[in-house]
């Protein structure tokens, strides 16, 4: 067996089990537009919160990637209010095996770099993975600095915005998006990438992965367990000074197309001498 | 005392400083005080044009084959330990520019005001307005930390202006050891070409969305564009089905346009994609729902069906 043949075997048995952990924002339904709290200016977070969307993108490809290893298991972490986890079960449901859950009334006003340090912690309680996944964003807040400050805090490499995603002999292999196309990166593990959204197609869960989320172990936590402090307000380096309503752009002439609306159309570019 | 040492990260795209970039350097200079411009790559081919806007001094980062962002960070960090103190450092909210504040914001423990559209300083107060909900309500923040404030700018927030300055000072500024932050390199480059104007810079922008119903009557959005001498976009839910490249994205997560007209056809108008387009001076939204949003913000809306319009719109142009 030539050297080079060695190492290969050795990589394939080394990286046989892989374990991924999953950040994970649970949000108001995006079809329900959303409102600032009057009292503390910080997004209204009361209702039923869902999975951000973007976030699924996430879990599935966590769960496919541990799938091609062989073996291994997806946990999340996730920092909501009110002790919610119907977000977390939707990823549970798909096919996490567990989930920290950092929900604490102190954390309120929390600042991204905040939230990085919460999830750092949560990800150290779980005794850290071989990879992190985080969406690019949320769908509300969307902040997008997260993942990032969160591989800094780590100390991990990071490949954010990543679009393709592939694990070969414990490398991460990652094209990442550019302003004017994208790279191709490579990584060794541990690290951390941030999904675009469409990157693979999310699972629906199963009626049997939805009975089985109900009983999956939450481990539900506060910043002070996590040994994280200051945080909410007087840990954020910012303050709220001022919100106000923008200019409306006001909704113009709204016609039903009986067939010749095409018209309407080529007058109103004439009108503005684009034709 | 205010703002006197000014950073401001500039995105360099096909050797030359992105519009956005010199949007905040020009922005930058009309905050008083001096203005340093840190570029990843060649800081001399850049000098010219970012001394033309108002910067005095260039920062180069030789990367290498590291993440443009992780470098840039630590070459920042080590710059301050070495003396440097900059009050206020401004980033475009791009690829790069997220991994610089964001990397920087955990080294220096300070927080990062993203989405910012204007920045605002009064004396010792420095704050920043970023809108929300689609941009229905503006949020102003100040910070509450010490310098340096970190900031992070949504493109065609400012509009850039030269000032007629001489070439910056280039220093060159080697990446320090990023230890295992380091380990991920580049292995290869793809450029996406396009043709005909870029979707940031045209005048006019034809976007398609999911109503247009399957990715072969995107044809209809691609002469569309070409009759009006303009640009396809997309929304983000035909790209995230991958009919078209990300980078037709108008929105959010996408380009942000201004051009004198913007056709969204078969757009229902998500907050995601409102943010990216509703600066445009004219709105034609076209959609079979009338209960859209899209509807909310357009000029002229007509409410039909995108592949009996689109055609008879075609024709009619093409019969000119």
């Amino acid at each position: 067996m030539s050297e080079g043949l060695c190492e290969t075997v050795h990589k394939a048995q080394e990286w046989r089990t892989m374990n991924v952990i999953v950040c994970v924002k649970q949000i108001p339904d995006p079809a329900n537009p959303g409102a600032l709290d009057a009292s503390s200016n910080t997004l209204k977070r009361e209702g039923k919160l869902i999975l951000d969307e973007s976030d699924s993108y996430g879990v599935e490809m966590a769960l496919q990637l541990v799938d091609a290893a062989g073996g291994g298991e997806v946990s999340l972490v996730s920092m909501a209010p009110n002790s919610e986890t119907a977000g977390l079960r939707t990823a549970l449901a798909m096919g996490a095996t567990k989930a920290v859950l950092v929900s604490d009334p102190a954390l309120q006003g929390s600042d991204a770099l905040t939230t990085a340090k919460i999830l750092a912690a949560a990800i150290q309680r779980l005794g850290g993975a071989d990879l992190i996944i985080a969406a690019t964003e949320s769908s509300d807040g969307y902040t997008g600095t997260v993942p990032e400050q969160l591989a800094e805090v780590l100390g991990l490499p990071s490949v954010t915005f990543s679009k393709k995603v592939a694990i070969e002999g414990g490398v991460l292999k990652a094209d990442r998006q550019t302003e004017d196309g994208y790279d191709e990166v490579t990584c060794p593990l541990p690290a951390l990438i941030s999904v675009t959204a469409g990157v693979v197609e999310p699972r629906y869960p199963s009626f049997k992965g939805i009975m089985a989320a109900k009983s999956k172990p939450v481990d539900e936590v506060t910043a002070a367990d996590l040994g994280v402090t200051p945080v909410g307000w007087a840990g954020a380096g910012q303050q709220i000074s001022n919100v106000a309503q923008a200019e409306a752009r006001a909704a113009g002439e709204v016609i039903e197309d009986d067939g010749e609306t095409f018209g309407k159309i080529v007058t109103f570019l004439e009108g503005l001498k684009v034709i | 005392m205010g703002i006197s040492n000014i950073w401001v990260f500039a995105q360099v795209a096909n050797g030359a400083p992105t519009s956005g970039s010199l949007e905040l350097v020009t922005k930058a200079r009309t905050l008083g005080g001096s203005v340093s411009v840190w570029v990843a790559g060649d800081g001399a081919s850049v000098a010219g044009a970012l001394g033309e806007y108002g910067a005095s001094k260039v920062f180069a980062v030789d990367y290498g084959q590291n993440l443009a962002g992780v470098a840039v960070a630590s070459a920042m960090k080590a710059t301050i330990d070495g003396g440097e103190s900059p009050d206020l450092v401004m980033f475009p909210q791009s690829y790069e520019g997220r991994d610089v504040m964001a990397r920087l914001s955990v080294k220096l423990g300070r927080t990062v005001l993203t989405n910012s559209v204007d920045i605002e300083v009064a004396g010792d107060s420095v704050s920043a307005t970023t809108p929300i909900f689609g941009g229905n309500t503006l949020v102003t923040t100040t910070f509450t930390g010490g310098a340096p404030y970190l900031a992070a700018f949504r493109p065609k927030s400012f509009n850039p202006e030269a000032s007629g300055g001489a070439a910056a000072a280039v220093q060159a500024v080697s990446v320090p050891d990023l230890g295992a932050t380091g380990t991920a390199k580049v292995t290869a480059v793809h450029v996406e070409e396009t043709t005909g104007p870029k979707l940031d810079e045209a005048n006019v922008v034809v976007s398609g969305g999911r109503g247009l119903g399957e990715s072969a009557n995107y044809a209809m959005i691609e002469t569309l564009a070409k009759l009006l001498k303009g640009a396809p976009g997309a929304s983000r839910a035909i790209v995230d089905a991958g009919w078209v490249p990300y980078s037709y994205q108008v929105g959010q997560t996408g380009k942000v346009v201004k051009p004198s007209v913007y056709i969204a056809a078969g757009i229902s108008g998500a907050t995601q994609h409102m943010v990216g387009m509703k600066g445009s001076k004219n709105i034609i939204a076209i959609n079979k729902d009338k209960e859209a949003p899209i509807f909310g913000i357009a000029d002229l809306g007509i409410v039909g069906d995108v592949h009996k319009v689109l055609p008879k719109l075609i024709e009619a142009l093409q019969g000119r």
